[in-house]
């Protein structure tokens, strides 16, 4: 036994202090096929223990296993340190600067004017409104007769209309398509409730600091039973104060004039004040109930329905809410304009 | 309309302040735009008489005046040019404080010495007291001012000037009686009338009259003045009412009759009596007649237009302006005085259409109360009397009392303002309400009234306009806010159609900006990406650069990227989406369209290494995003295509079931040169309807079964179009075929020349089963077989 003894510890010696030195997880592997491996020298101690007689191959054969044990463990050991240094080393030479910039395109922008739309038609269509266009070269009858407003009267002088022809125009508001839409349902002979806005470009002929010869409306029109003024009061009211993000914004109707409603009203809202500390006003909107003559015109029965109808200018709304004080620049599309808009 | 605020309350007393007064109005529907001082803040300013006016021994342009107050002479030098004895300024005394010229403040003025010569005070322009934005000399004072007295006083300057901006329907406001009576209303407030007394006939002589266009004039009353005095001043009140109201002095005869038409509301005209030849005849123009106007332009008339004339010739367009010829003049002895009632509708537009805008126009278009024609001339002769002496004739008029408007009655419901308005408002103050504005209520029944309209009312012709004026009266800021119950019906959505907003939203992910550009374009722009379509032409444009309208998006947007080229930009992806305007025969086709337009390198500057410019397929692979969205991919195929403004060999036309869609390309090297621009450009446009519309889609059960793998490397010559290599296989391959794709393109060393080699993918799978190498290489083979006969195309060995 003495003997067995002063043949295993040297081989462990020697095998813990190649595992010591193994540099690798090949080097390793090395020491694990030459003391461990089929033909390794401790293996090869197991295998001699057929000499030994019986009642000593036990103990031996213990013996020599806790040698492999103690030598596979201080392998196993440096196994999974050489294999922490190794990743520790991948990890090191694969870091990166991550705070250089992704690749691919940048995020672009949908224009000012377009989210302001959206936003718009958003709001109507989560009460039930619908979207609806209509042609931008528009005919007389659409654009004014349709309207109430007839060749002679004043409010086509405040309208500065573009003409092609006597009878063809560029729709000066998007009024027409609320037309448009009820002809379509009195000829389908569907009834209301129509509740639909209608988003557009429009045109006047008028050029300077404050007026673009084009420009945006969002149109709506509520037509049910029993609609009144106090409905549109509140819609309105409601649609303002959710289109600024501001509860307590104050807003006003103030009686005024559209031939094609009646009775009328501009809207205003509070913005600031002026410099005697007085609420200052804004106009935002142009509204009113139908005018009977525009509902007889578009074949709607005014003895059973009302509504509401209400206009007002995208480039405004856009230019309070983004806080952008020349109108042109929406039409110049600047880069660095449209590039704030995301 | 401008007024004196002094004015109206002399004929309405109210207690509320000049703000409370614009608020109150403001809120009636009467909008007040602006409020401004007559004059600027000043004290220390009298009215001063120079006396004497010698030369300034030391300077040219200086005199060394001598102004009375009435007290004392002062010694003031002066340099302005119409200093001289005998007019009566305003005279700013030593510690007088004068307004600054720009902005809040003011300067004191002290004595002084000029040139040697001493001076106590200055003599002023209305430009120095505030009054006028320029003025070229002293301002001189009538002659019957009282010398000595605060100028202050003497021009009646605290006033203020309110601009009140009129809706169309208000023409009975557009008068200090009209504003009075919707002052009166809104405030409880009485109106005091100027009492008009009727000025007795000294004499007999009255002028012709022959109407023989009734419709336009049914109502028209002349009245002869003699020897008036026209070289007499306008009294300084009344000059000073008509300059807050903007209108310039000019003689009295012109003065009065604009006195008038601002305090009633009728415009009116004075005609020279001896410049009349015969009578006055009120008629239609002839076509082509001449007629030279006051602001001494001729202008051509036509059948259309009213004009007043005499036997010889045409004297003034009715309702707008007068002519040249028949006004009064200093020289003027006898006046003849119109005041007519003229048909709106006949009135309506014809100033506009001669480049023209009166006082006159703007009040007949908008209704003139009809019964006020023979109020107004009295009111005019009495102030011409007044100011010029002569004696009057008797009122003389000319009246269809048939043609003039009927004095309406309207019916009116309490359960119609309710249901219109929103609130029950009882009858008593239903009643009130509206006969503060004139209206006078007849009930018939319970609730129900007819209501009988006054005469300078054109607006009130139906019950919704009674309610109206209710609203507004009541105040709409008190009328309720109801949130509208509706039936919860949910609205259509079709899942089939990609929305327009997404359609944005893809590009805008792919790096697109989104442009919104004029829908007229320069006509010249049109033609260089449009050879053959003749775009609609605007009959007014604002200018020849904006006069046709687009039939593409594709001008504006190639117009703006060369905007932002010439900005320091050097990468642009731009899209736009709208609508398009072509002319076929006589259909206008008005159809919505998407464009996008690329250029500069494939990415943002970046480190990640070599960044190419973009090309053909850059662009193409954004287009097919979009073409993908809808789930109708499959139904859309480009084929080499036309275009006006697009490079011939890099163009594609864009199908779906047979129909060209739209193009993509590079723009013409032509064009890009016109523009200036030296990289590559490229471009796509095409109808958004197709686009948009695809279908909901349809799953298909996952095959279970493996996927097989085959590739072709082929030959053919350059001209064959791979994609239609591809439909082919797609064709002959049914439902076996998942895919196929190009996925290497090479021509060059090892091809023959004018051949390139295509290497085809095919992955095939079968449903319910392994496909058999056999029926693999069967399909494989009889498309071979295809390529060849279809395209020429053998396999590359």
């Amino acid at each position: 036994m003495e003997n067995l003894e002063t043949l295993v510890s040297p081989i462990v010696t020697s095998a813990l202090s190649e595992v010591e030195a193994a540099a690798n997880a090949a080097d390793l592997d090395q020491v694990r096929v030459r003391f461990l491996g089929k033909k390794g020298e401790l293996t090869q101690l197991l295998k001699g223990l057929g000499k030994l007689s019986p009642e000593e191959r036990p103990k031996a054969g213990g013996f020599i296993n806790e040698a492999k044990q103690q030598v596979q463990a201080v392998l196993n050991e440096k196994r999974e340190a050489l294999e922490k240094s190794a990743l520790d080393a991948r990890l090191a030479s694969e870091t990166i600067d991550v705070t250089l910039s992704g690749r691919g395109q940048d995020l672009g922008t949908v224009h000012p004017i377009t989210r302001t739309m959206e936003r718009i038609t958003e709001y109507f269509g989560n009460i039930g409104f619908s979207v609806a266009e209509g042609p931008e070269i528009e005919d007389d009858y659409h654009n004014f007769e349709a309207l109430n407003i007839p060749g002679h009267h004043p409010a086509r002088a405040m309208h500065d209309t573009f003409y092609f022809n006597d009878s063809t125009v560029l729709r000066t508001h998007t009024s027409p398509v609320q037309v448009r839409v009820m002809e379509a349902f009195a000829k389908a002979g569907t009834t209301p409730p129509i509740a639909i806005v209608c988003p557009g470009k429009v045109y006047r002929c008028d050029s300077d600091q404050t007026h673009s010869p084009m420009f945006h409306q969002v149109e709506g029109l509520y037509v049910a039973e029993k609609v009144s003024f106090a409905d549109l009061k509140s819609v309105l009211s409601d649609f303002l104060r959710v289109f600024f993000e501001r509860d307590d914004l104050k807003v006003r109707f103030r009686p005024s004039y559209f031939p094609f409603t009646e009775p009328s009203a501009e809207v205003d809202i509070e913005w600031g004040t002026n410099e005697d500390g007085s609420t200052k006003w804004l106009e935002v909107l142009g509204c009113g109930m139908v005018h009977p003559k525009v509902f007889e015109y578009s074949g709607i029965d005014t003895s059973k329905y009302t509504g509401f109808a209400f206009g007002m200018g995208v480039e405004r709304f856009a230019m309070l809410r983004y806080g952008v004080k020349d109108l042109r620049q929406f039409f110049d599309n600047d880069l660095r304009f449209l590039n704030q808009f995301n | 309309m401008k007024f004196s605020e002094q004015w109206l309350r002399e004929w309405v007393a109210i207690e509320a302040d000049t703000q409370g007064l614009a608020d109150k109005i403001t809120m009636a529907g009467l909008e007040v735009d602006d409020i401004d001082p007559v004059a600027g803040e000043f004290s220390g300013v009298v009215v001063g008489e120079i006396v004497a006016c010698e030369q300034h021994p030391d300077a040219d342009k200086l005199r060394v005046t001598k102004v009375s107050i009435g007290s004392e002479e002062i010694q003031v030098v002066c340099g302005a040019p119409n200093a001289r004895v005998g007019i009566k300024v305003p005279f700013a005394t030593v510690g007088a404080l004068l307004p600054l010229k720009e902005g809040p403040g003011n300067f004191k003025i002290k004595k002084a010495k000029l040139r040697g010569v001493e001076s106590f005070g200055m003599l002023c322009a209305e430009e120095e007291l505030g009054m006028a934005d320029s003025s070229d000399g002293l301002m001189e004072l009538p002659a019957d001012a009282v010398v000595g007295q605060d100028i202050r006083e003497c021009l009646n300057l605290n006033d203020k000037i309110i601009d009140v901006d009129l809706t169309p329907n208000r023409g009975d406001c557009l008068s200090i009686a009209g504003l009075a009576r919707e002052v009166s209303a809104n405030f409880m407030a009485q109106v005091t009338e100027q009492q008009v007394a009727d000025v007795a006939a000294e004499i007999d002589d009255i002028f012709p009259v022959n109407v023989v266009a009734k419709e336009g004039s049914p109502r028209f009353i002349t009245r002869v003045l003699k020897n008036v005095d026209v070289s007499a001043k306008t009294p300084l009140w009344m000059v000073e009412r008509l300059r807050r109201s903007e209108i310039r002095s000019i003689d009295p005869v012109v003065d009065v009759t604009a006195y008038v038409m601002l305090e009633l509301g009728q415009p009116m005209h004075g005609y020279d009596l001896d410049k009349l030849n015969g009578s006055l005849i009120v008629r239609m123009a002839e076509e082509k007649e001449k007629l030279v106007l006051l602001n001494n332009e001729e202008v051509e008339l036509n059948s259309k237009t009213l004009v007043i004339a005499d036997e010889q010739k045409a004297l003034g367009i009715a309702g707008v302006m007068g002519g040249n010829d028949s006004g009064v003049s200093t020289a003027t002895q006898s006046v003849l005085l119109e005041a007519a009632f003229f048909d709106p509708i006949t009135i309506a537009g014809k100033a506009r259409s001669y480049g023209l805008h009166t006082d006159a126009s703007h009040r007949f278009e908008r209704g003139v109360d009809f019964q006020l024609q023979r109020k107004a001339i009295e009111r005019a002769t009495a102030l011409i009397q007044e100011v010029c002496g002569g004696q009057a004739g008797p009122v003389s008029e000319v009246v269809s009392e048939e043609l003039l408007p009927a004095l309406a009655t309207v019916a009116l419901r309490a359960d119609k303002v309710e249901s219109l308005l929103g609130i029950r408002i009882n009858n008593d103050l239903i009643e009130g309400l509206l006969s503060r504005l004139g209206l006078e209520l007849t009930a018939t029944a319970d609730g129900e009234w007819t209501v009988a309209v006054p005469s300078w009312r054109f607006d009130i012709s139906i019950e919704e306009d009674l309610i109206e004026e209710l609203g507004r009266i009541y105040g709409y800021e008190r009328l309720p806010e109801t949130i509208p119950t509706a039936l919860l019906k949910l609205k259509q959505v079709d899942e089939g159609k990609v929305k327009e907003a997404d359609l944005r939203r893809v590009l805008v992910g792919r790096g697109y900006q989104e442009a919104v550009s004029f829908s007229f374009i320069d006509p010249k722009l049109h033609k260089q990406f449009d050879h053959q379509r003749e775009a609609v032409a605007l009959a007014n444009p604002i200018s020849v650069d904006l006069s046709v309208m687009r039939t593409s998006l594709l001008p504006g947007l190639v117009k703006t990227l060369s905007y932002n080229l010439n900005r320091q930009q050097s990468r642009v992806r731009l899209f736009e989406t709208g609508q398009t305007f072509v002319r076929n025969g006589e259909e206008l086709k008005q159809e919505n369209h998407i464009a996008a337009v690329i250029t500069g390198s494939r990415f943002p500057e970046g480190w990640t290494g070599k960044n190419e410019p973009v090309d053909f397929f850059d662009l193409k692979g954004d287009v097919e995003a979009l073409l993908d969205m809808g789930g109708a991919a499959g139904e859309f195929h480009f084929e080499k295509g036309i275009h006006d403004a697009m490079h011939p060999g890099q163009c594609a036309a864009l199908i779906r079931n047979g129909e060209v869609l739209g193009h993509i390309g590079a723009l013409h090297p032509t064009l890009a040169k016109e523009f200036g621009l030296d990289g590559s450009v490229l471009m796509f446009e095409a109808k958004v309807s197709p686009v948009i519309s695809g279908f909901v889609t349809e799953f298909n059960a996952l095959s279970k079964f493996p996927e097989v793998r085959r590739d072709l490397a082929l030959i053919v010559k350059q001209d064959v179009a791979a994609d239609s290599m591809n439909r082919m296989i797609r064709e002959v391959s049914g439902e076996l075929l998942k895919d196929v794709r190009v996925f290497d393109v090479y021509a060059g060393k090892g091809i023959e020349e004018g051949h390139k080699s295509l290497a085809l993918g095919l992955t095939l799978q079968h449903a319910s089963r392994t496909l058999k190498d056999e029926e693999v290489n069967q399909l494989i083979d009889s498309i071979l077989v295809r390529l060849e006969a279809d395209f020429g195309a053998s396999l590359r060995s």
